[in-house]
């Protein structure tokens, strides 16, 4: 059930626009420099790299307040960020630091931020669909306002729970916005493989709302989440956004030769689709910014990302022995 | 004699198993062209075919259930759950509906089922891709239970397990798929519920399983350098088990340790334990001693994940508390 555009509540100014390039920015150096502790046998565990979807995560992070509620996925560095976290004790986290976010216990694929309403990115494809509908239900429990957006890749499609927390939100209309982050891939099978029927069915069968967005352009999937966000603030239930965009590196920092999956060919193609060179075309279309005025954001970052990462990897690790602290509340 | 890895023999076991018999099939997460999340079953799908080496949706619930419909009807399905965590998926198919067919129909209907999962700790992978959860299983009548530890019993097992005609949860150790061992071309079948002594020895009994069973020997080779004389029993089989093989052990010996990478509390040793203080008691100049995980959920920070899951060093503690223990003798 595609919706009809209504007016978008909050405009894009061109401050805002400029923020959404600057945090996209910095997901992008910061994955990049990810890539290369990974490489460098300077971090342990996973990483699932969201190089080429930043669009998603930027463009309904910034159409919701710092109170609102996030849950992210095993590829979740992007909505971390998006959501307002320190990329310092992001990488603390990463590296297994004790000043990390969850104090080491967590890493890559747990990044908990409750100050901004990240309720934690989830290992289990599914895993935090429940959670979100339940923030959902606290908020209109409590009358709070907040709204709640569960992040989650196409493939989290192939588990039940999702279609028993949409049937929920829609009888109860929660405000809860199911992002489906639809990268065409569940790790290296592509997704017409598992998943019969169309996305968009889904969440119509349950009379839930759907838009179909280009993941790849920030600020259509801002408008598409402004929609969203407004309706489920104002009591009127669930929505659900399906975004097309594009992993540009493999499933984690492992996958490398990635042939026998998917071709060079589309791989290039969705690189000329590039989330941040769209956005930077546009402000620069615009009159906006500038291409020196760009590459400043750029430079700054860069010094941000390596000092924030330079710091962390000076940081103390946990003392084994906490491993028994938060266990139990 | 080919020299096969713990991977390889699994495989073996499989691909022997498909050849001999049209009824076997194989199914899971990316098993078919990426050859599965731990590279098991690479290469079988050019053999087999998609029909028997079969990609499915992230869908651990269905995966079980179809495998289930499958066996009921005399096909012998082996399904993957890629790692042991998602069997908590799965639960409910696995516990309601495998393990109680037989029962609920008076005999009538068996179930033939082969589920293969792996996990373990020692990569960091954080919280919900490692624990090690095979003692949940062994409470629950109508389910068999194995985990092998060597690539000759993996793959005389795994054939045992699958021709079984009833349900068979098969646990795999991450860390040993590396472990290579020579094996006759030919399988030689290992009956279920067969303990098997991986070493002779006169003072202590320990009881191991899975990774642990290595970190034993290890233990046992330290051990012996300061003059005490260990015997390793690895059971191989949780459900049934081999309760003579460990008793007669103990009787021998006089001590026991019991030896896994899951928790403590709760763990298969408590089993262990049990067994042995009962039927063995008169017979025991020590307390048996447990070594297990620590009771917490799986830190990610390696200093972390390291002090939580036990290594040859507890194992060889636990040995030395039961000989300075002064016994009867
Ligand atoms: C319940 C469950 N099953 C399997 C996995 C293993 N796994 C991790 S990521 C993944 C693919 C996820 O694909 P998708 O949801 O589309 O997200 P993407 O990786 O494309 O962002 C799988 C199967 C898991 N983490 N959880």
């Amino acid at each position: 059930m595609a919706t009809e555009p209504t007016t978008t509540p909050q405009t894009l100014t061109s401050e805002l626009a400029l923020q959404m390039y600057e945090q996209m920015r910095r997901i992008r150096s910061f994955e990049e420099r990810v890539n290369d502790l990974y490489r460098s046998a300077k971090m342990p565990g996973l990483a699932h790299l969201y190089i080429g979807e930043e669009a998603v995560a930027v463009g309904v992070c910034s159409a919701l307040h710092r109170d609102d509620y996030i849950t992210s996925t095993h590829r979740g560095h992007g909505h971390c960020l998006a959501k307002g976290a320190s990329i310092e004790r992001m990488f603390c986290e990463l590296l297994g630091k004790e000043a990390g976010y969850c104090h080491g216990k967590g890493g890559s694929m747990h990044i908990a931020d409750h100050e901004h309403g990240n309720l934690g990115a989830n290992a289990i494809v599914g895993g935090s669909t429940g959670i979100a509908t339940g923030a959902a239900f606290s908020a209109k429990s409590r009358r709070t306002g907040q709204v709640a957006v569960c992040f989650f890749g196409e493939g989290a499609l192939g588990q039940g729970v999702l279609y028993e927390v949409m049937n929920m939100a829609s009888l109860w209309q929660l405000p809860v916005i199911y992002v489906c982050e639809q990268n065409f891939y569940n790790e290296y099978t592509h997704y017409s493989e598992t998943t019969a029927g169309e996305v968009a069915a889904r969440p119509a069968a349950f009379g839930i709302p759907e838009e179909e967005v280009d993941g790849q352009d920030v600020r259509a999937v801002f408008d598409a989440a402004c929609r969203a966000v407004e309706r489920a603030r104002s009591g009127g239930g669930p929505a659900f956004l399906t975004c097309a965009t594009y992993r540009f590196h493999g499933h984690h920092v492992g996958d490398i030769d990635r042939g026998y999956y998917r071709s060079k060919d589309e791989e290039e193609q969705w690189r000329r689709r590039d989330p941040v060179e769209i956005l930077a075309a546009w402000l620069v279309d615009r009159g906006i910014a500038d291409r020196s005025k760009l590459e400043r954001v750029d430079e700054n970052l860069a010094a941000e990302i390596a000092a924030a990462a330079d710091a962390a990897l000076e940081a103390p690790y946990p003392d084994p022995r906490e491993v028994n602290e938060h266990v139990y509340a | 004699m080919p020299e096969l890895s713990y991977r390889e023999a699994v495989r073996d076991a499989l691909s022997q198993a498909m050849r001999n018999d049209e009824d076997v099939f194989i199914m899971g997460e990316d098993i078919a062209e990426m050859g599965g999340s731990m590279g098991v079953t690479q290469g079988m799908l050019e053999e087999f075919g998609p029909d028997r080496v079969r990609n499915t949706p992230i869908s651990e619930m269905a995966i079980v259930g179809s495998g289930i419909g499958a066996a009921i009807q005399g096909m012998r399905p082996v399904v993957e759950v890629m790692y042991e965590d998602f069997l908590t998926i799965s639960m409910e198919q696995i516990v309601n509906q495998a393990a109680k067919h037989r029962y609920m129909s008076g005999g009538q209907l068996k179930v033939p089922l082969t589920i293969r999962t792996q996990g373990g700790a020692g990569w960091s992978p954080g919280a919900q891709h490692a624990q090690q959860v095979e003692a949940w299983f062994v409470g629950v009548p109508g389910l068999k239970v194995v985990f092998a530890s060597t690539p000759s019993d993996v793959r005389g097992l795994l054939w045992s397990a699958i021709y079984d005609d009833n349900p068979v949860i098969f646990f795999e150790h991450r860390t040993l798929y590396g472990l290579k061992e020579e094996l006759a071309e030919e399988i030689e079948p290992i009956p279920i519920g067969q303990a098997r002594v991986h070493r002779q020895g006169e003072d202590v009994t320990v009881v191991a399983t899975g990774r642990l069973v290595h970190e034993a020997l290890a233990a046992a080779e330290e051990a012996g350098q300061q003059g005490v004389s260990v015997e390793v029993v690895d059971p191989r089989t949780l459900q049934p088990l081999d309760e003579d093989a460990i008793v007669a052990s103990v009787k021998k010996t006089n001590r026991c340790v019991v030896a896994h990478e899951a928790v403590t509390r709760m763990g298969f040793g408590a089993e262990v334990a049990a067994v042995v203080q009962h039927q063995a008691f008169d017979w025991l100049d020590a307390p048996v001693e447990r070594v297990g995980a620590k009771f917490t959920p799986l830190p990610f920070a390696p200093v972390m994940e390291e002090y939580v899951v036990p290594h040859a060093t507890d194992v060889l503690e636990a040995i030395q508390k039961t000989v300075q223990r002064d016994g009867s003798s």
